[in-house]
């Protein structure tokens, strides 16, 4: 058995060849996808031969793709925020009202970041502290949230907003929008943290085993408790985001955009039950669906139906990530 | 201690609250207590109450579905295409047609999550989507108008066979009764309290766990189907975008305020009756008091985590258990 | 007492009908061989003891016996047909009924009806008849002299009463053979009577029952016959009446030491950690003692006994709701894990598989798990210094690994322990807490553990070591304290202690002779 080697291990650096090991990423089955999906694409419809196609495309899908980078730090440390697209609506509509009863836009912009993190921390109060599961605590505040933006709003849409605040999926820096730049600033941002620091190495190690980082000394609590709270911020800027891009808030701005947030962490391969994932696979499975999502839209399939492709893949993604891993591990 | 005492025995607690509640309504709005409000409080919930009965066996189970709002809208679907598409087939066609179709899209469900042993809640998150999508696919995005829905169907929320009751009210009653029959007197019924309380140890008592959770995911999906016959009679129409949007969440905050732990193996059919009851008063008393409908969605999400809360305040022993310092 | 209700003369053993035999029963965990051709007879109507320390295999011999584990080697056979017990279900069918000492229950259900599930196997969707059930569990409970409300749901109920409901549902089974697994330890001397006289009356009626249990008075006044194991292997079958206390505990210790122990020289400087008072309900009450530097001090006693209740208490696991912790003389307040790191304490724990390695996550990981500022510097990680670390501990430890890159799971059980220990020795702790620290570890590598556990000393560490081997405990040991359930129960400077006077002081012996304390 390999136990039986000598210690000496510089000769030969991994238990499995590293092409073998490479090829059995979850993330690598997603980028051949992309690839595959790109060229599918291509071959349909002219459209995706313009690079400034796809990326104003992805203006569109920018916002989730930023909560899921953090959704997937929560997911890999053994928890799950199905909340966000709910603290999206409901931090906007705080904006929208703020701005409205006369509150000048820089100190709503600040109300609304502050609610993203009462939100946030109140969802870590539940799960943290009184030991609920967050997959049913945060079913619960998502259907709050979401009334609660619905009280403030109520059906009305809020809009008349500044100019300079309206339309930043126009803006560009070096011909990429600025949501778009704002995500992939986040990716490399939190690819860092997650790859690079001594928080993110924790935080794999909480989702591998609870129990055994709490003995190891580290501070479990907190470090749930900090990534819950980031979900809500967040999800504050995203709801600016996404409500600069729409000109217009409205409660149920963002609906169902759990869905997607899921969808894309759990299609960029990280394991539902924790311990594994990258800001890679997260990233690489975003541009995944903004190329279906698109894909479908010029092919003239109504977004309606779209939902059929959205909820087969999430379901897909889970049961082969599932097994990729439990395979590796056996 | 006493709130906990009186909250042990749930079905007590959710009387009192109905009453004070309507108490409180009617102090307010002296029009609230009249027996046509109660007429429309019970004409509001039996669609809710029929699919309460199915995914609270599935919480009992310690699963959840997100999906039935889906299945609902799909089966009803299903039935009015059927009634519109084929005017001369009988109109029972159409309500069997709605059973099974609920009740394949609930097999489903139970496959994915027992064979992959997956988090219920993620999977019916994405059946949630793809039945929704598959729905608007199927029916072209059309609404079945109401001419065709069949008089007999819309019939059933109108007229009556005994006492003035209408037709769905009794409907809802018998699957009431019958889901208690199921869970309280039969073994298949017991064996699903039996995994819900100890999934582990329940092959130890020779319960096969997989095939009961599986059987409990289709009748969910099938009481959902009937559930969808009766939005038809009760609305006079089927909308792919409308039937039954949003519609879990109606369902599973009455059945946790009703006593079902969300942990599995505990819950009454009563309790969950009287949650459906009391989240019905209060739905219909809203507008009575001229408060917005728009508060519906945050009192269910406040109901759902209230619920979760006393929960486990009653498994800790007491209020003062809960923030208490975890062991492990 | 019940000496006239039997008649196991010597001469007539070979008379008595035979319910179980066991054939060269062999048993493997991870390659660690747990029990060896254990060849055994039970008797239809006696009560049979199985004795030994823990780890002896006695638990395992019973759940093979179950069909909790199959046997690696080795044949069954009941009523002298050969019985294949694929699993405990299996096992009841055939009537083999084994009681766990954590009871199995759904403690949602009422009692009647974790009573009758599983025992019909009536149509799925034929009637539950309440009335009956209430009936059937009524008289049961009567039969055990217990009043209680069966439609009650087992949650809250006590151990105990657990306990009673699962022989309640041996009874209504009409088990041939009922094997209780420690079963008197959370009961009172009440109920111990009452369960005596019920065993008493099930072998009168001709069941067997295999009774495991530390307590010698217990065993005497109720068993016929006695087994005793020691590592693995049976050592004994005997009449009870023919073996004195003496001759039972010299048989169950009396193990020869396996692996080289260094006699480690004391050198003790100042107190280092001292604990007073320490309580926590139902697990101990007021344990105090001190360790100085260079100081190793043993914890012995059983399993269950509160040793590693105290150890996680210490470590701020699941701490004390009184008494005090002083490290270096300074009370300290240690509410959770980091806060006992910060205090130079470090602890490897007994359950290394869920509390000590992080499963999928390489060697390296693991080992610099708890030093992140000595790997990364500046807050981000310094690969290859990590690497170099890491290295410098498997070359220390001699952990046998193919690459610090490999996950930690792929590693044999004494290759992990040594990174997990490893992880310790990078804080540089001051108060080492070592439970079980070989455990499930080879008998070569142990004697690695005992090298280095006498270099840490010597280095003016100190050690608390928690161990059920009692030659380890005691030559590693510069005293050696006991705890017997919840209780410090002896303290003993090296040369006083002794495999006889530790085990005395670890058995619990009150129970039968009637020192009234209710159940926990």
């Amino acid at each position: 058995m390999t136990t039986n080697l000598p210690p000496s291990a510089s000769s030969q650096d991994a238990s499995k060849p590293l092409w073998r090991a490479t090829l059995m990423r979850p993330e690598t089955m997603t980028l051949v996808l992309l690839v595959a999906a790109i060229i599918v694409g291509s071959l349909l419809s002219r459209f995706f031969d313009s690079l400034s196609f796809i990326l104003e495309s992805a203006t569109y899908y920018s916002e989730f793709s930023i909560v899921a980078l953090v959704l997937t730090l929560v997911i890999i440390s053994g928890e799950i925020d199905l909340s966000p697209a709910a603290m999206m609506a409901l931090s906007a509509c705080l904006f929208g009202s703020a701005f409205q009863a006369g509150v000048p836009i820089g100190l709503a912009m600040v109300i609304s970041i502050v609610s993203g993190v009462v939100m946030g921390a109140f969802n870590g109060f539940m799960v943290l502290w009184l030991r609920l599961p967050s997959l049913m605590v945060t079913i619960g505040t998502l259907t709050m949230y979401r009334g609660l933006a619905q009280i403030l709003a109520g059906d009305r849409s809020i809009s008349k907003f500044p100019t300079w605040f309206v339309g930043v999926d126009y803006r560009e820096l070096y011909g990429v929008p600025i949501p778009v730049l704002i995500f992939i600033f986040a990716s490399i941002v939190l690819a860092v943290v997650l790859g690079t620091t001594i928080l993110g190495r924790q935080i794999y190690q909480i989702g591998t085993s609870e129990v055994a980082a709490r003995y190891a000394g580290i501070k479990v609590r907190r470090i749930k408790f900090m990534l819950f709270v980031s979900m809500g911020v967040v999800s504050a800027i995203c709801g600016l985001i996404a409500t600069s891009r729409l000109a217009s808030v409205r409660y149920d701005l963002a609906s169902g955009g759990e869905l997607q947030m899921v969808l894309i962490v759990m299609l960029g391969g990280t394991y539902i039950f924790g311990g594994r994932g990258t800001i890679l696979g997260t990233f690489i499975a975003s541009w995944l669906l903004v190329i279906i999502a698109t894909g479908m839209t010029v092919a003239d399939i109504p977004v309606t139906y779209q939902l059929t492709v959205m909820g087969l893949l999430l379901i897909v993604s889970i049961i082969s990530t599932n097994l990729i891993y439990s395979r590796n591990q056996a | 201690m006493t709130i906990i005492a009186l909250l042990r025995r749930r079905e007590a607690g959710i009387i009192v609250m109905i009453v004070i509640f309507s108490l409180f309504v009617g102090v307010l709005q002296p029009r609230f207590l009249t027996s046509e409000t109660l007429r429309i409080v019970l004409l509001a919930v039996p669609l809710v109450m029929i699919a309460a009965m199915g995914e609270m066996m599935v919480i009992v189970a310690r699963h959840v579905d997100l999906s039935i709002g889906s299945i609902l809208g799909f089966s009803s679907i299903v039935a009015g295409m059927l009634w519109r598409d084929h005017p001369g087939l009988p109109v029972l066609l159409g309500v069997v047609a709605a059973l099974a179709t609920g009740s394949a899209l609930g097999l489903v469900n139970g496959l994915v999550v027992t064979i992959f042993r997956l988090p219920s809640i993620i999977v019916t998150l994405g059946t949630l989507s793809l039945y929704r999508g598959l729905l608007f696919f199927y029916s072209d995005s059309r609404q079945v108008d109401p001419q065709y829905i069949p008089r007999d169907i819309i019939g059933m929320s109108q007229t009556s066979p005994i006492f003035g009751i209408p037709w769905i009210i009794i409907v809802a009653c018998v699957i009431a009764l019958a889901t208690y029959f199921f869970l309280d007197h039969t073994r298949l019924g017991r064996q699903i309290y039996a995994i819900g309380s100890n999934p582990t140890a329940a092959p130890l008592r020779g319960i096969r766990a997989a095939p009961v959770t599986i059987l409990v995911f289709v009748i969910s999906g099938a009481l959902a189907g009937v559930a969808g016959v009766l939005y038809a009679s009760r609305f006079g129409y089927v909308n792919p975008g409308i039937t039954g949007v949003g519609f879990e969440f109606t369902v599973i905050a009455p059945i946790v305020i009703g006593g079902v732990s969300i942990n599995g193996g505990v819950g009454s059919v009563g309790g969950t009756a009287l949650g459906v009851l009391l989240l019905g008063a209060v739905s219909v008393a809203l507008p009575v008091l001229g408060v917005s409908g728009f508060w519906q969605n945050a009192i269910y999400g406040a109901v759902i985590l209230f619920a979760l809360v006393i929960d486990r305040s009653v498994r800790q022993g007491g209020l003062k258990g809960l923030l208490a310092r975890d062991a492990a | 007492m019940s000496a006239s209700t039997q008649s196991i003369g010597g001469q007539s053993a070979a008379d008595r009908a035979i319910l179980l035999s066991a054939r060269g029963i062999t048993k493997q965990f991870a390659g660690v061989e747990v029990l060896r051709d254990v060849d055994l007879d039970l008797y239809a109507g006696e009560i049979h003891a199985l004795l030994g320390e823990n780890g002896a295999g006695k638990s395992t011999f019973a759940k093979i016996v179950a069909g909790v584990h199959r046997p690696s080697r080795g044949v069954l056979l009941l009523n002298n047909a050969r019985i294949e017990v694929l699993s405990p279900l299996a096992a009841q069918k055939l009537g083999i009924t084994l009681i766990h000492q954590e009871p199995i229950s759904f403690p949602d259900l009422s009692i009647s009806e974790n009573l009758a599930l599983g025992r019909d196997d009536g149509k799925p969707l034929g009637r539950v008849r309440w009335a009956e059930l209430k009936r059937e569990a009524n008289s049961l409970m009567a039969q055990l002299g217990i009043m209680i409300d069966v439609t009650r749901p087992m949650r809250g109920l006590s151990i105990a009463d657990q306990q009673m409901v699962e022989i309640a549902r041996a009874l209504a089974s009409e088990s041939k053979l009922i094997i209780m697994d420690e079963p008197t330890a959370p009961l009172t001397p009440k109920e111990v009577e009452t369960l005596f006289g019920i065993s008493r009356q099930l072998r009168n009626e001709g069941r067997s029952i295999v009774f495991i249990s530390h307590r010698l008075e217990e065993v005497r006044a109720l068993c016929d016959r006695v087994t005793i194991f020691r590592d693995g292997n049976k050592i004994a079958t005997e009449e009870t009446k023919n073996l004195t206390d003496a001759e039972i505990i010299r048989l169950m210790i009396g193990r020869e030491v396996k692996g080289y122990i260094p006699k480690h020289k004391t050198t003790v400087g100042e107190v280092a950690l001292a604990v007073e008072g320490l309580t926590l309900p139902g697990r101990f009450e007021n344990i105090s003692f001190e360790i100085r530097k260079g100081e190793i001090v043993g914890l012995g006693g059983l399993v269950g006994a509160g040793r590693t209740d105290v150890a996680r208490a210490i470590f701020g696991v699941a701490p004390a709701a009184s008494g005090t912790i002083a490290v270096n003389g300074q009370v300290v307040e240690i509410r959770e894990p980091a806060d006992a790191v910060a205090q130079g304490l470090a602890f490897v724990p007994e359950d290394r598989a869920v509390a000590g390695i992080f499963r999928t996550l390489p060697v390296s990981q693991n080992i610099t798990a708890a030093v992140p500022e000595m790997i990364a510097p500046k807050g981000f990680i310094r690969h290859g210094l990590e690497r170099t670390i890491a290295l410098d501990s498997v070359k220390k430890m001699m952990i046998r690994l193919v690459s610090p890159r490999q996950p930690i799971g792929e590693l044999s059980g004494g290759n992990q322990q040594k990174a997990i220990l490893a992880r310790w020795l990078l804080t540089d702790p001051k108060i080492l807490i070592l439970d079980e620290p070989t455990r499930g570890v080879d008998i070569g590598v142990k004697a690695e553990f005992y090298e280095m556990i006498g270099a840490l000393a010597a280095s003016g560490r100190a050690i608390l070591l928690i161990s059920s081997e009692l030659p380890e405990l005691l030559a590693l040991s510069d005293r050696v304290l006991v705890m017997s359930e919840g209780q410090l129960t002896g303290d003993f400077a090296r040369g006083d202690a002794t495999e006889e006077s530790v085990m005395h002081a670890a058995v619990p012996r009150r129970k039968v002779v009637g020192d009234a304390q209710a159940a926990a």
